[in-house]
C-alpha cells in the first residue's frame, strides 16, 4: 500500500465540480418535475459522493480491501432497500375479500 | 525479505519512540505487531468506510418508506425547511471538506504551518456549519415544528396532513441530529491533531491520524450530499421564489 | 552455563508471564482477553439458564402455578436477551476466536488489541445495563422487542435492555473489524487464503456479517427508544407509522445474527472433523466458500420471519426462494463433514463426540428450518413451539455444542493442562440426551399446535412438557460437570504437551499454554492446509524449555 500524494489542483477541480453539482441540484429543484425529481437529485447526489469517495478520500488508490468495503456497504443497503420495498409495494396487489 | 530492515517510514516512527519492525512486504506482517502506520491506516479506512455505509441505513429506509407513502405531507413539511440555509450548508461542508483535503496533503508534503492553518480553517467552517443548523433548529422550536408532545408540535397548513408531516420532522431531526452529533465528533478529532500537529507529531512518513480522520470528515460531507437534497430540495418547488 | 542442580524454573507463558488483578484487567494479550471474555459469558451461560429453568419448572403442570402471565413474559424475554445477546453471538467470535485467530495465522496477536480490550469493556458496559434492567424488574416484550407493544404498551425496562443490547453491539462490530484486519495483513509468511484453516474462514464470514449487520439493529433499537421516551416515531400505527417496519429492521440484523452464532461453531466443528480424523476436510475450498455464501444469503432471507405479519405474500415468495437457497451451503458443509468422517480412522475423544452432536442437531435444526421457510406450513406451525424447539436445535444444539467441543479441544492450549477424558466424555453424553430429552418432544408439542409465550396450556400437552422439563433437568446437569472438572483440571489435571492430539495446524506448534507472543520466531507455512502427512518441517517453533 504505497502512498499515493495527490495533487492539489485535483482537489482544486474535484472541489470546483461539487460546487457546479450543488448548484445544479437546488436551480433543479425549484421545478416541479414530478417523480423526476427524486431520480435527478439522488444521481447527483451520488455522483457528488462517488467524487468525494474516489478523490477526497483516495479510494481510487487504495487497496483492495477497502474497495470491497465500500462495495459491501453499497451492497448491503440495495439489499435492504430493495427487499423491504418488495415488501411494501406488493401488498396492495392481493385484495383480501371481506 | 522479511529481515530486510527497516523502511524510511518506520526508521521515522522509531525516532519518536514508537517500537516498529515493519518492512513493506505484506508476508512479513506478523512481524509488525507494535508499529502500524500501513495496517492502521488500512484499517482506518475499513473502519471508516464501513461506518459510514451502516449507521444511518435504517433512518435512509425510513425515508424512503414513508416518503413513498405520503409524497405530499413530506412535500408540504419539506418545503418549511429553509433551502437557502440548507445550501450554504451544503457550501460550508464541501469546502471544508476541501480545506481537509489540503491539510492531509500538507501532512503528506510535510509543511506544518499550512497543515495546522488548514486544521483550523476546517474547525472554523465545521463550526459555522454547527451554528447555521443551530439557527435552523431554533427556527423549527420556535414555530412548534418540533416532533412530539413535549414541543407541542403544531401544524397549521393547509397542505399535508398533521401526523405526516410530524414524521418528517421527526426523521429530519433524527437524521440530521445524527449527523451533527457526528460533526461535534470530527471537530473534537480536529482539534486533538492540531494539538498533535503544534508539538510536530505528524511527519511525511508519519500523518496517518491525519489520514484517517479526514477520512472520517469525508464521510460525515458524504452523508451530507445526501441529506440535503432528500430533505431540504424535497419541497423546494412549492415555495419557488 | 547451567551448574548441575539448579531447579530450573518454571517456563514462562501467557498466564505466568505478570501476575495480579491489573495485570490481567489491562491486558492487550489477545489470550487473556480470551480468558476474561470466557469468564463474562460463562456467567450470562448461567443466568440465562438459571431463566429457563424457571420457565421449564413453571410448565410443568397445565396452569400457571408459579408465576403469574407477566412474571413469565418477563422469564421468557430475560432468557432470550440474555442467551442471544450476552452469550450465543460472543460465544465463540470472543473466546475461542480472539484465542485462536492470532495463534492459527502465525501472528503475535490480533492487528489492534487495545481495541480488543475496549470491546470486552464495552460488552460489560453493555451488559450491566441489562442486568440493571433484569434487577429492576426485567422486560417482557420478548427478545425480538415488537412494536407497538415495546414502544408503546409494554411496562418493562425496555430502554434500559434496549441501551445493553446496542452498546454490546459495538463490541461485536470491534471483535469483527479485528478479526478481518487481522486475517487480511497479518497472516504469516507462505499462509496464503487456502492454507487457513476452515476455523478462519468461518471467523472471517462471521466477521463481516458482525460489522455490515450490528449497526442497523443499533439504530434501530434506538429508534424505538426514542419512540417509547419521547412518543414520536416511525413504527406506532397511531402515528402513522407502520409497526413492520420495525420487524424488518430487527430481523435485517437478527436473522444474519444466527448466523453469527452457528459459522463459528461449523468452523469449531471442521477443525475437529479434520484434526480427529488425522485427513484433509473433503472439498476444503467448498467449506470455504460455503461459509461465505451462508454470510451473504444470511441477509437475504430476513422475511422468512414474518409470513404471518401482514408483509406482502410477494415479498413473502422470495424470502422463502431464498430461505431454501441457504440449505445449499450448509448442506454443503454437513455432506463434507460427513464425507471426511467416512472410512477414516476416528480418535474416539471427547471433542469428537461434540462435533456428532452438533451434525445430528444441525441436520434436525436445519431441516426442520425448511418446513418453516415453506409459506404454507409456516402459517400453521409460527409462533408454536415447533419454532422453539428449531431454533433450539441450531443455536443450542449447534452453537453450545460446537463451543463446548471447541472448549474441550483447546483446552489443553488454553490451560497447559489435560481434562479427565472418562467425566468429559460423560458429560458429553448427559448433554445429548438431556438435550434431546428437552426439545425434541417441543417439536411433537408445536405440531399438534401448542403456542409459544404462554405460561399456561391444555391438559392435552402435559405428557411432552413432563419429558421436556425432566431432559432440561438432566442438561442442566450436564452443563454443570464441564464447568467443575474444567476448573478441576486447571490445578490438578495432567501437563499436556504442545500438542496432545497429534493435530494440525499453527496453534498446536508452539507450547501449551503458549508464551506471551504466541511464537518465539515467525512461523513460516510451506504446506498446504491440513496437510497430515509427516515431514520434518513439522517440528516446534517454539521450544518449550529455554
Amino acid at each position: 500500500m504505497s502512498e499515493h500524494v495527490v495533487s492539489k489542483k485535483t482537489y482544486f477541480l474535484i472541489f470546483g465540480a461539487l460546487m457546479v453539482l450543488t448548484t445544479l441540484t437546488v436551480f433543479i429543484a425549484n421545478f416541479d418535475l414530478g417523480p423526476l425529481n427524486v431520480i435527478v437529485a439522488l444521481s447527483i447526489a451520488v455522483l457528488k459522493a462517488t467524487l468525494v469517495v474516489l478523490y477526497f478520500m483516495h479510494v481510487r488508490y487504495s487497496s483492495k480491501l477497502t474497495w470491497v468495503f465500500v462495495g459491501a456497504g453499497f451492497f448491503w443497503l440495495a439489499i435492504l432497500i430493495a427487499f423491504t420495498f418488495s415488501d411494501f409495494a406488493t401488498r396492495s396487489w392481493v385484495v383480501i375479500a371481506k | 525479505m522479511c529481515s530486510s530492515g527497516l523502511s524510511t517510514q518506520d526508521s521515522a516512527l522509531s525516532k519518536h519512540g514508537r517500537e516498529s519492525h515493519s518492512t513493506s512486504d505484506w508476508a512479513c506482517a506478523p512481524l509488525r505487531q507494535h508499529g502500524a502506520t500501513a495496517r492502521s491506516r488500512h484499517a482506518g479506512d475499513v473502519g471508516v468506510f464501513d461506518h459510514r455505509n451502516h449507521v444511518l441505513r435504517g433512518l435512509f429506509l425510513s425515508y424512503i418508506l414513508y416518503r413513498t407513502k405520503f409524497p405530499d405531507s413530506f412535500a408540504a413539511a419539506s418545503s418549511h425547511l429553509d433551502w437557502k440555509l440548507g445550501a450554504f450548508n451544503t457550501a460550508v461542508l464541501i469546502f471544508s471538506s476541501l480545506t481537509m483535503a489540503l491539510a492531509v496533503y500538507y501532512s503528506q508534503v510535510g509543511d506544518r504551518r499550512k497543515l495546522l492553518g488548514f486544521l483550523v480553517l476546517t474547525i472554523i467552517l465545521g463550526l459555522t456549519f454547527l451554528v447555521v443548523k443551530a439557527i435552523e433548529y431554533h427556527e423549527k422550536y420556535v414555530t412548534h415544528h418540533v416532533p412530539g408532545p413535549f414541543f407541542g408540535f403544531k401544524w397549521d397548513e393547509p397542505a399535508g396532513d398533521p401526523r405526516q408531516a410530524e414524521m418528517f420532522y421527526y426523521i429530519y431531526f433524527a437524521m440530521t441530529g445524527v449527523h451533527a452529533l457526528h460533526m461535534v465528533i470530527g471537530i473534537g478529532i480536529m482539534l486533538v491533531l492540531v494539538l498533535m500537529a503544534k508539538r510536530g507529531r505528524f511527519t511525511p512518513e508519519y500523518h496517518s491520524p491525519v489520514e484517517i480522520s479526514g477520512l472520517y470528515w469525508h464521510f460525515v460531507d458524504i452523508v451530507w450530499i445526501f441529506l440535503f437534497p432528500l430533505l431540504y430540495l424535497l419541497g423546494a418547488h412549492i415555495h419557488s421564489h | 552455563m547451567e551448574s548441575v542442580g539448579t531447579v530450573v524454573p518454571p517456563r514462562t507463558h501467557y498466564v505466568n508471564a505478570t501476575y495480579g488483578l491489573r495485570s490481567w484487567l489491562l491486558t492487550i494479550d489477545h489470550k487473556r482477553i480470551a480468558l476474561l471474555y470466557l469468564g463474562s459469558v460463562t456467567f450470562f451461560f448461567f443466568l440465562g439458564g438459571l431463566f429457563a429453568v424457571l420457565i421449564r419448572i413453571e410448565l410443568l403442570t397445565p396452569k400457571g402455578d408459579i408465576f403469574q402471565a407477566e412474571t413469565y413474559n418477563r422469564l421468557f424475554t430475560m432468557h432470550g436477551v440474555v442467551m442471544v445477546f450476552f452469550f450465543l453471538i460472543p460465544a465463540i467470535p470472543a473466546v475461542l476466536g480472539n484465542f485462536l485467530v492470532p495463534l492459527m495465522i502465525g501472528a503475535k496477536d490480533l492487528a489492534f488489541p487495545k481495541l480488543n480490550l475496549l470491546s470486552w469493556y464495552i460488552y460489560n458496559l453493555g451488559a450491566l445495563f441489562t442486568v440493571v434492567a433484569i434487577v429492576a424488574g426485567g422486560v417482557d416484550t420478548g427478545w425480538t422487542f415488537y412494536t407497538p407493544y415495546s414502544s408503546t404498551y409494554s411496562n418493562g425496562n425496555v430502554v434500559l435492555t434496549g441501551l445493553g443490547v446496542f452498546i454490546t453491539g459495538f463490541s461485536s462490530i470491534l471483535t469483527g473489524l479485528n478479526f478481518i484486519v487481522t486475517i487480511h495483513t497479518m497472516r504469516a509468511p507462505g499462509l496464503t487464503w487456502f492454507r487457513l484453516p476452515l476455523f478462519i474462514w468461518s471467523h472471517y464470514a462471521t466477521s463481516l456479517i458482525m460489522i455490515l449487520g450490528t449497526p442497523v439493529i443499533a439504530i434501530t433499537v434506538l429508534l424505538l427508544a426514542l419512540e417509547r421516551i419521547a412518543h414520536v416515531g416511525i413504527f406506532d400505527p397511531a402515528l402513522g407509522g407502520d409497526p413492520v417496519l420495525f420487524q424488518h429492521l430487527f430481523w435485517f440484523y437478527s436473522h444474519p445474527a444466527v448466523y453469527i452464532m452457528v459459522l463459528p461453531a461449523m468452523g469449531v466443528i471442521s477443525e475437529l472433523v479434520a484434526n480427529m480424523t488425522r485427513k484433509n476436510v473433503f472439498g476444503y475450498k467448498f467449506v470455504a466458500f460455503a461459509s461465505m455464501a451462508i454470510a451473504v444469503f444470511g441477509f437475504l432471507v430476513w422475511g422468512h420471519h414474518m409470513f404471518v405479519s401482514t408483509q406482502s405474500v410477494y415479498a413473502g415468495l422470495v424470502f422463502s426462494f431464498l430461505s431454501y437457497a441457504v440449505a445449499i451451503p450448509s448442506a454443503v458443509k454437513v455432506f463434507n463433514w460427513t464425507a471426511t468422517l467416512y472410512k477414516s480412522s476416528i480418535s474416539y475423544n471427547t471433542p469428537i463426540l461434540y462435533a456428532f452432536g452438533f451434525i445430528g442437531f444441525f441436520i434436525i435444526g436445519g431441516m426442520t428450518g425448511l418446513f418453516l421457510a415453506a409459506l404454507g406450513v409456516d402459517v400453521h406451525v409460527h409462533d408454536t413451539y415447533f419454532v422453539v424447539a428449531h431454533f433450539h436445535y441450531i443455536m443450542v444444539g449447534g452453537t453450545i455444542m460446537g463451543f463446548l467441543g471447541g472448549l474441550h479441544y483447546w483446552w489443553p492450549k488454553i490451560t497447559g493442562r489435560m481434562y479427565p477424558e472418562g467425566w468429559a466424555r460423560f458429560a458429553a453424553l448427559v448433554i445429548f440426551v438431556g438435550f434431546n430429552l428437552t426439545f425434541f418432544p417441543q417439536f411433537l408439542a408445536g405440531y399438534m399446535g401448542m403456542p409459544r409465550r404462554y405460561y399456561a396450556y391444555p391438559d392435552e400437552f402435559q405428557v411432552l412438557n413432563v419429558m421436556s422439563t425432566s431432559g432440561a433437568s438432566i442438561l442442566g446437569v450436564g452443563y454443570l460437570i464441564p464447568m467443575v472438572y474444567l476448573l478441576w483440571s486447571m490445578r490438578y489435571g495432567p501437563v499436556a504437551p504442545a500438542n496432545p492430539w497429534g493435530a494440525f495446524g499453527l496453534e498446536w506448534r508452539t507450547s501449551s499454554p503458549p508464551p506471551t507472543e504466541n511464537f518465539l520466531e515467525t512461523p513460516v507455512v510451506t504446506w498446504e492446509a491440513y496437510d497430515f502427512n509427516p515431514d520434518e518441517e513439522r517440528e516446534l517453533i517454539d521450544i518449550t524449555r529455554h
